[in-house]
């Protein structure tokens, strides 16, 4: 089971980079994974690609504030999903992820944000706590989050929707350690909600590709500032 | 003679096939298990993870608690834990699928690395201390 579940979000990303392709002149360009709709437009001009978002979301942070998607406008971040009590791939996760952190944790164009996949435990005392633990009582950039700070009977669903839309398959499992099965993905989505980039945490090598991408893609953010400034 | 020395290759050819299957590759075994259960949390250098995962390298505790580490890796444990100075809260799950041998190559393989220096366990002593694993 655990196995297969690590399989799927790179099967994911190679089918979904592999409809993407490269086009011939965008060099260091990341991929945007996931659906595209193609719309007709009503002039008969060329059709507009519209290429798959990270839905809507609305949770709490550790420190009890509430985070959208416009907590992260302008901004890039690394999605994963994780519980406190995790006593299976978590830690390992997470040490990856403080390792991504200790290089770009001070970058202002970058924020990570991890959820909770057990709202029902992971309160924000919890959430705050781990952070604490974790040595990020300060960061104001990591948001460790949950979809039920309210006591929200769908918190669970939410998060494990949340978690498909990140190509993160978690679900309860009462063989796997810790009562959930979930796989460590961390997923890269640039300031437009566009995923571009899915990396297993658990391999040194994906966590080394997403060290190497990152820079690409700020680079990329860079060059939308000053145009919007313009506006 | 030819059919006693063809004889005597065949059995010796037996013989070498069935080697390798007297020899346990036991001797690493200790290292092997650390690596398929417990380094995910406790690194694999026995690092811990800040003040999330306890440490094992260095750690007083393994020292200090030395006769119920049998017992904890077994049952697991869910109570506040202080480690070198600081208290760690996180649950440890037990396994009850490691044998008493499997469990002293274990130990001893933690026992012995990354600054830790404790003399060998048997496996008698392992099993005695299984046998008197408080009640839970």
């Amino acid at each position: 089971m655990l196995k297969r579940l690590l399989l799927r979000p790179a099967l994911a990303a190679a089918l979904l980079t592999a409809c993407s392709g490269p086009s011939a002149n965008t060099a260091a360009r990341l991929p945007i994974l996931g659906e595209r709709d193609v719309r007709p437009r009503a002039d008969g001009g060329p059709a507009d690609t519209v290429f798959a978002t990270v839905p809507a979301f609305r949770l709490t942070d550790q420190t009890g504030r509430v985070i959208t998607n416009k907590t992260f406008a302008g901004r890039a971040y690394v999605a994963d999903f994780f519980f406190a009590t995790c006593p299976g791939i978590c830690p390992k996760m997470q040490a990856e992820l403080l390792k991504v952190y200790a290089q770009f944790g001070k970058d202002a164009r970058l924020a990570f944000l991890s959820h909770t996949i057990d709202p029902a435990h992971d309160s924000v005392p919890v959430l705050r706590d781990y952070a604490d633990r974790l040595g990020l009582a300060g960061a104001r950039n990591w948001y460790f989050a949950t979809t039920g700070a309210r006591g929200e009977p769908a918190a669970r669903d939410t998060v494990f929707q949340l978690a498909r839309a990140y190509f993160t398959a978690a679900e309860p499992d009462k063989q796997a350690p810790g009562g959930f099965a979930h796989n460590g993905t961390f997923a890269l989505v640039d300031d437009r909600g566009h995923i571009r980039g899915l990396y297993d945490s658990l391999n040194p090598t994906e966590v080394a590709r997403l060290l190497a991408e990152l820079p690409t893609l700020l680079a990329e953010l860079d060059t939308r500032k000053p145009a919007v400034a313009a506006q | 003679m030819p059919v006693r020395v063809r004889f005597l290759l065949g059995g010796l050819l037996a013989l070498a096939a069935a080697l390798p299957g007297c020899f346990s590759n036991n001797r690493n075994q200790g290292a092997r298990l650390y690596v398929q259960h417990c380094a995910g949390c406790h690194g694999e250098q026995g690092q811990g993870l800040a003040r999330l995962i306890p440490p094992l390298a260095g750690a007083d505790y393994l020292v200090d608690h030395r006769a119920e580490l049998a017992c904890l890796l077994r049952h697991g444990q869910n109570r506040v834990i202080v480690v070198n100075g600081v208290g760690y809260h996180n649950v440890m799950p037990g396994n009850k699928a490691l044998n008493p041998a499997q469990l002293t190559n274990l130990l001893n393989y933690v026992e012995s690395h990354w600054g830790n220096e404790a003399v060998p366990r048997t496996i008698r002593q392992v099993q005695q201390q299984l046998d008197a694993c408080p009640a839970r």
